[in-house]
């Protein structure tokens, strides 16, 4: 947009002398900056300050993206070393001991496994009642009321997970329990309503975790819904309302279709912020040196849990190792979904 | 018979308005309930979490002790003490980020707005912003320890900590700077380069005064998000239970970390120590929440 004001502005009046010689179509490109000839270091209007302020800025930039590529390169590195000492398959194992450097052997299948789970059952909790609160405040609140409703859906957001994890371990869980046993007694013929590993008195499930992550993503995925249901075309709506339609109809024939990619995106985004959840899946989860059964009943950790859990605990680099290698396939694992999220939006020209 | 009389009363042109047929009507009040519905199953979690929270901590914080001293030299079952060390590691840690994270990302954002345009670099530092905003707490902590614990050989500190954050704050600082600069009108812009002023005083002088309600709003959001972190602190710092004024050496507590100890401690001084340093953390969120409030009402432009 500022393309234009710069292009129209006359040359020479205030335009830095750094562009000069780039045509005037497109004088905010990355162009080379051109040699500066003599006369042109002569000129009276070179400004040092233009100069240093637009490398501040570009460098900026640049730093962000060199940052993401330190961060999988950092990781990177220090997972080396230590996954040559893996005794067992790094991608295929369900063990994970690595307090005697000589021996280690560990394999994240468990972690991916709970991790993937646990975000999977929350999603689809979210998922619905995300999509009904970014109805009701879009559509159906009424217009003052809206605002002040979205900045209270928004507060989920503003609670601190650790608080979430005692919530959910301390006074949700005991909740749970009852809901927990009728679902193992009644359909626990489904393996995932099977008994699990650990005990569900102490509500360290995945079942319990799941529900505390659920309410944790929620506010993510109202708010990206809410804005791009918001940029339904008015005049969609009108011809909907004119035709007749019920509320509802209106929704279902004009903002669901318009917002799905918004909507499917958003939850995307809600799933890498679930993958990657830390403190709250550590105070609640219980360990258990058992496999994952596919329960939802099971405790274990994820990811970030594990991590965590050992974080105070790093001394030897080796070790230290392992538990970065995790952290590596977490990463990759949130960049793919966050991408992905990303990518399905791209191609939505008109929620720009 | 009956067939013929319905015939005879019936029109020769449909209608031109039909009522509502009652399966429409009845998924309509269906929809209108779910939708209410899921705004309310919504608030259920956040009254409960507050409310637990309020009605634990809430005889805790209100000894005048629990600000003025630390938990220095107290046995894990001893009651009494108090959490000043901890608000004192919170705040500096928050701070600290704070300014190293509020220059990269503002300059970012007059990158992306100002100069960028639609070249590869601005499209590439828009997707890592995008990328940033969704790396997990503890994968920022892991690189941080990585980088700064391994590679430099430093120790655990309460910088170290600051560094994690600075990764999860400058995406935040990075959206809602480059949202409000987006929205001031390019006749401001437009009306400086008139007057011959250089491209860069317009967005020092012009462009960034402008929005600046909107940027400090969300700084103060923002700072009040990574001060409830507590993957990085676990990983960066070890927790003391006495005061220390240094960022850069020994361990330091923060209320996450606090916390996070004191869950280990069975006795019921460490269930108060617990939920009366989740309220005071509550109560410093919100009041850089409120701060934000204020500010945007305070410097929002004057368009009389």
């Amino acid at each position: 947009m500022n393309d234009r004001s710069v292009a129209q502005r006359p040359a020479g009046t205030g335009d830095p002398g750094a562009r000069r010689g780039v045509p005037a179509a497109r004088p905010d490109s990355e162009a080379p900056i051109p040699p500066t000839t003599e006369a042109e270091q002569n000129a009276p209007h070179v400004r040092p300050g233009d100069r240093i302020f637009r490398g501040l800025a570009t460098g900026s930039g640049i730093f962000i993206v060199v940052l993401i590529g330190a961060i999988g390169l950092f990781l990177l590195l220090q997972a080396i070393p230590s996954l040559a000492l893996d005794q067992v398959s790094f991608l295929t194992s369900r063990e994970w001991s690595t307090g005697d450097v000589n021996n280690m052997r560990y394999g994240i299948l468990d972690l991916l496994l709970v991790t993937v789970v646990s975000s999977a059952f929350a999603l689809v909790i979210a998922m619905p009642i995300a999509l009904g609160i970014a109805l009701f405040l879009t559509q159906y609140a009424p217009r003052r009321l809206a605002r002040p409703f979205a900045y209270v859906i928004d507060l989920l957001s503003a609670v601190p997970s650790i608080i979430y994890g005692l919530w959910g371990l301390l006074v949700l869980a005991p909740v749970l329990t009852p809901i927990g046993e009728w679902l193992t007694g009644a359909l626990g013929f489904i393996p995932l309503f099977a008994e699990g590993n650990v005990s569900i008195e102490l509500g360290g499930t995945i079942f319990t975790a799941g529900i505390v992550l659920a309410v944790m993503i929620l506010p993510i995925i109202t708010a990206v819904s809410r804005e791009v249901f918001d940029r339904t075309p008015a005049t969609h709506v009108e011809g909907a309302i004119a035709l007749g339609a019920t509320k509802w109809e209106v929704v279902r024939t004009t903002v669901l279709p318009f917002g799905k990619a918004g909507y499917v995106s958003a939850s995307m985004l809600g799933l890498g912020r679930a993958l990657g959840e830390t403190i709250a899946l550590m105070i609640i989860l219980s360990a258990t040196n058992a496999a994952f059964g596919w329960s939802l009943f099971d405790g274990g950790a994820t990811f970030a849990s594990k991590i965590a859990l050992a974080a105070p605990e790093f001394n030897d680099p080796r070790s230290a190792g392992a538990y970065i290698a995790a952290g590596l396939v977490l990463f990759v694992l949130t960049f793919v979904v966050n991408a992905i999220a990303r990518a399905i939006v791209a191609g939505h020209k008109e929620y720009e | 018979m009956t067939t013929e009389t319905a015939d005879l009363n019936r029109l020769a042109t449909p209608p031109t308005f039909q009522s509502v047929s009652g399966a429409r009507k009845f998924k309509n009040g269906l929809a209108t309930a779910l939708v209410y519905l899921a705004f309310a199953v919504a608030i259920v979690p956040l009254v409960w979490v507050l409310w637990t929270v309020v009605q634990r901590g809430l005889p805790v914080v209100l000894d005048a002790d629990w600000w003025q001293k630390s938990l220095s030299g107290l046995l894990s079952r001893q009651q009494g003490g108090g959490v000043y060390h901890a608000i004192y590691g919170t705040l500096v840690q928050g701070l600290v980020c704070g300014l190293i994270s509020v220059p990269i990302g503002l300059f970012v954002a007059i990158y992306l707005v100002e100069y960028g345009g639609r070249s590869r670099l601005s499209k590439a530092t828009t997707f890592m912003v995008d990328i940033l905003t969704g790396v997990p707490s503890i994968v920022a902590a892991l690189f941080v320890y990585t980088l700064w614990i391994t590679t430099f050989g430093l120790g655990r500190s309460g910088f170290a900590v600051s560094l994690a954050l600075v990764l999860l704050m400058v995406p935040v600082i990075v959206r809602t700077t480059e949202e409000m600069l987006k929205i001031v009108p390019d006749e401001l812009r437009e009306a400086s380069y008139a007057l011959g002023i250089p491209k860069w005083k317009t967005i020092v002088k012009i462009v960034i005064p402008t929005a600046l309600s909107g940027i400090l709003t969300g700084v103060m959001l923002a700072l009040a998000r990574v001060m409830g972190e507590t993957a990085p602190v676990l990983v960066l710092a070890a927790y003391a239970p006495f005061i220390n004024y240094n960022l850069f050496d020994g361990p330091m507590a923060s209320l996450p970390l606090l916390m996070a100890t004191e869950r280990n401690n069975p006795t019921q001084a460490g269930f108060d120590r617990i939920w009366g340093a989740a309220i005071t953390l509550v109560l410093i969120i919100t009041l850089f929440n409120l701060l934000a409030t204020v500010i945007s009402r305070w410097l929002a432009p004057k368009t009389k």
